[in-house]
């Protein structure tokens, strides 16, 4: 069979996973300058799902699609040292403070502007938001199918796919046609290393408003191996209605933001009889902790 | 993200070292490959970014795949099923990450699929893999053989077996035999040739073989009837398609679990004769061994560096008498040393690195055009300089990772002894490192010649030669000091013309000359950057008082104590 066009869509976030002392400001909203920005852990294993399906399906093609600024163009890099083909950085202020809806509407038109797509692939949600919402959202736009929560790609056919899902108490393996989204749990493998003749070759990757600050070298490089250009797009190249976008396209709004001190030391073990459960319950909604 | 490779300022020192720009040109022929490779350097900054961003892949995978593996892959093992061996799970899961990180064949040239990159990145791959699992760096570390092929291997040869490299092939050198350990001149297993077919044939048996059933293996074979010296054997590849090998069984170990150590009985083996007749022991495999132990160097010191990270670890979290144990000057002292004593060999792997890099890259483009006669020059003189550094780093550094090992496994205390922590296993782990490749013993007697042709002396001469900062300037003068009596103590040995009296104190006299190298070495690395000054301070007041040791024992020692010796062990024996 030919190859699928898949996209990968992914998200740099600030990573919450080491936090330091400085993790938080003062007044409780994340400091991302003390936090080490990496690829969305649940995209990068959305990447490597596309990459199994393009070992398996030789002449696929994957493009990594991220929203963010300049510096999100690091997370194309290091898709393209995994084996990507291609990457394309939607940035423009105007995208600005967008929340799920404003985010999955510019994803949506990026999308459809890279012309044909099989698949559409990213994580079941970011570690800094933990809204799984742009997946599906993006989806809906499209008016394309969706399987949610996939850990494992099945069998891949000349007009559809099969996948195994993963649900809170078991799994389910659905069919779907192309086009499609897949959204992937976390419990699907690992993404593989950056490799080194990839790193090499794609090192020099980057978008135009970053060539502005290369050495002539380096700018020069990109005449001879065009693969190096990262693809930019702004408002204007996605067509995109500004009023959909940003803090006018958000409908969510942050009211307020708490830093929790956990001041408890000691646990309690509840039993999980009727008996338990009752006096959990009961103490929940009498001091709103638990111990 | 934590990294083997970015949280250790020591790699990128040595990875930025001065003389690298020199092996990088000599290495990038001038950058002459960016037009026909996409991943080749544009320039010298190009290509130390390079090195740096892929030792970044390196480190991640041993941070995150190698290291947490290790405990699993030390209790569970390879294992021999229908005669073929199938690695331990984490074992596997570790060799498919470098593979599909490219990792295999490093410094290869790029035409075989090769990273072509010099020796010195590739040693401090090997010193973070060591650091991560021990044993899992020799089936990384094996690619050495790759190198052999490419040194010495016909075109065809080269064409065949190089470019599997990259692809994941595994290796093995296939040397030891039952009867056959550090005297390799003795080597029994049978090489002929069939002319009808053009073909060679190997029979008999090799033992403690590490990845004995790698998909390709070197073995050094008698060609030669009827001959018993090293003259008369050759070097020849075993490609393992061809199932003309029983693997007998696989040796249980003390430590390097991980790493499958095989007997091998070859039948009728069909094999290709690498380069030429009888230059198997003394040449090819000369080479590969430099290789090796340069590799176990770099072993030593990542294990080393393992003991010393737990060690330290345990002794911040540990209270006793109302106070973490780091607290205690017994403790401490410890752990100062061994900080110490890491930095030296670490600096002294490095120099050897570098000297076997500038060698190696002029190897190489001297069968692509005659070599100017200065450039002639700078290599035989690099090569001279390996070959006496090469053994002397493997000699110190392995004894020292056991020093180490052992007084970090002493700061656990009971604990320590238990299979709870890692250091356990570090500690079986780094015994083997004085042993393989030659025994220290075996080094001694390589290194001896450092002493004798006066290498190492011209080497410290060279040394003191640099220009230094006045704040370390007393510490050369110690230097000097320390060199004036181990010149008294080379002459001691050499007045009394016995060549069994030069034997019975030859690792003394290499000891000395390493202390006062690893001393010199450590100011110049503190004449770039500050931060060594203290490890060299220390260092030279260790290396002083042990010079003095060993200089006092042999003024003391006459030809007529060596009668003594032996008969004290003939009086118990008989």
């Amino acid at each position: 069979m030919k190859g699928l066009r898949i996209i990968v869509l992914a998200k740099q976030v600030p990573d919450t996973r080491n936090v330091g002392k400085d993790a938080m400001k003062a007044n409780g909203t994340v400091n991302r300058a003390a936090l080490p920005a990496i690829f969305n852990p649940e995209d990068l294993k959305a990447l490597e799902q596309a990459l199994i399906i393009m070992d398996r399906i030789p002449g696929s093609t994957i493009t990594i699609i991220t929203m963010g600024p300049v510096r999100a163009a690091n997370i194309i890099r290091e898709a393209l040292y995994r084996g990507a083909d291609s990457g394309i950085l939607i940035t423009d202020k105007r995208f600005a403070g967008s929340d799920t809806l404003a985010t999955s509407y510019a994803l949506a038109l990026a999308v459809r502007k890279t012309g044909k797509y099989d698949l559409v692939m990213c994580g079941r949600q970011a570690i800094d938001g933990d809204t799984a919402q742009v997946g599906p959202q993006v989806a809906e736009k499209l008016d394309i199918p969706q399987i949610t929560y996939v850990e494992e790609i099945g069998e891949i056919k000349e007009k559809k796919i099969t996948v195994r899902r993963r649900l809170e108490n078991g799994v389910e393996t659905l069919e779907a046609p192309y086009p499609l989204l897949l959204t992937v749990h976390g419990s699907a493998p690992e993404c593989r290393s950056r490799n080194a003749k990839l790193l090499m070759k794609y090192k020099h990757a980057c978008t135009h408003t970053e060539l502005l600050h290369e050495v002539e070298d380096y700018i020069s490089l990109h005449d001879i191996h065009p693969y190096l250009d990262i693809t930019e797009w702004n408002v204007d190249d996605l067509k995109a209605d500004v009023e959909w976008l940003g803090l006018s396209g958000s409908p969510t709004k942050v009211q307020r933001v708490e830093s929790i001190v956990f001041t408890v030391k000691e646990s309690t073990t509840v039993n999980g009889d009727e008996e338990g459960i009752n006096q959990l319950m009961k103490e929940l909604i009498e001091h709103h902790n638990i111990g | 993200m934590p990294n083997y490779f970015n949280d250790n300022e020591d790699l990128k020192f040595y990875l930025h070292h001065p003389d690298i720009q020199h092996i990088i040109e000599l290495k990038e022929r001038s950058f002459s490959e960016k037009d026909n490779y996409e991943y080749a350097p544009q320039n010298h900054e190009d290509a130390l970014d390079s090195y740096e961003q892929v030792l970044d892949i390196v480190g991640s995978i041993c941070h995150d795949t190698i290291a947490p593996n290790a405990e699993s892959v030390d209790r569970e093992g390879p294992h021999l099923d229908h005669n073929e061996v199938t690695y331990a799970k984490g074992t596997a899961e570790n060799y498919e990450k470098l593979v599909q990180a490219g990792l295999i064949g490093m410094t290869l040239p790029r035409k075989y699929g090769g990273l072509n990159f010099p020796i010195t990145p590739y040693i401090i791959s090997g010193e973070m893999i060591s650091r991560a699992d021990a044993g899992f760096a020799n089936i990384w570390g094996l690619q050495d053989c790759a190198e052999t092929i490419h040194e010495f291997a016909s075109e065809e040869l080269k064409d065949k077996y190089l470019p599997m490299f990259n692809d994941g092939a595994t290796a093995a050198m296939d040397l030891t035999e039952p009867d056959a350990g550090s005297d390799l001149q003795s080597v029994a297993l049978r090489a002929y040739y069939n002319a009808d077919k053009d073909q060679w044939y190997l029979n008999g048996v090799k033992r403690f073989i590490t990845n004995g059933d790698a998909d390709i293996s070197l073995i050094l074979a008698r060609s030669e009837e009827g001959t018993e010296d090293a003259r008369g054997l050759s070097l020849f590849l075993y490609d393992r398609r061809e199932h003309a090998v029983t693997i007998r069984r696989i040796e249980n170990k003390l430590g390097i679990k991980g790493s499958p150590t095989c007997e091998l009985v070859f039948n009728d083996a069909p094999a290709y004769l690498i380069g030429n007749r009888k230059m198997g022991l003394i040449k090819y495999v000369m080479s590969l061994m430099n290789s090796a132990r340069l590799g176990v160097g770099g072993q030593a010191i990542g294990i080393a560096e393992a003991a010393y990270r737990e060690a330290a670890k345990y002794a911040h979290e540990r209270a006793q008498f109302g106070k973490p144990i780091i607290q205690f000057p017994a403790v401490y002292e410890m752990l100062t040393n061994m900080r110490v004593r890491i930095a030296a060999e670490r600096s002294l792997m490095y120099e050897t690195a570098r000297m076997v890099d500038l060698y190696k890259a002029y190897l190489e483009i001297g069968e692509e055009r005659t070599l100017e006669k200065e450039e002639r020059q700078e290599m035989k003189t690099n090569q001279r300089y390996a070959d006496v550094f090469t053994p002397l780093l493997k000699l110190t550094a392995s004894e020292i990772c056991n020093l180490i090992a052992y007084d970090a496994l002493q700061i656990h205390g009971g604990a320590g002894f238990m299979k709870d922590f890692p250091i356990e296993r570090i500690y079986r782990d780094a015994r083997i490192t004085s042993i393989y490749e030659g025994t220290s013993q075996l080094q001694v007697l390589a290194a001896i010649k450092g002493v004798t042709t006066g290498m190492y002396l011209n080497r410290i001469r060279e040394y003191e030669e640099r220009e230094i900062n006045p704040e370390l300037e007393h510490l050369k003068k110690k230097l000097m000091k320390m060199t004036e009596t181990y010149e008294e103590a080379v002459k001691i040995v050499h007045d009394k013309d016995d060549s069994e009296y030069l034997d019975f104190h030859a690792r003394r006299l290499v000891e000395m000359a390493g202390n006062i190298i690893m001393g010199h070495l450590l100011i110049l690395d503190a004449q770039v950057e500050k931060r060594f000054k203290y490890l060299a301070e220390l260092f030279i007041k260790i290396g002083d008082a042990a010079n003095d040791e060993k200089v006092n024992y042999i003024k003391d020692s006459e030809i007529r104590d060596l009668g003594t010796y032996r008969q004290v062990i003939t009086d118990y024996t008989e």
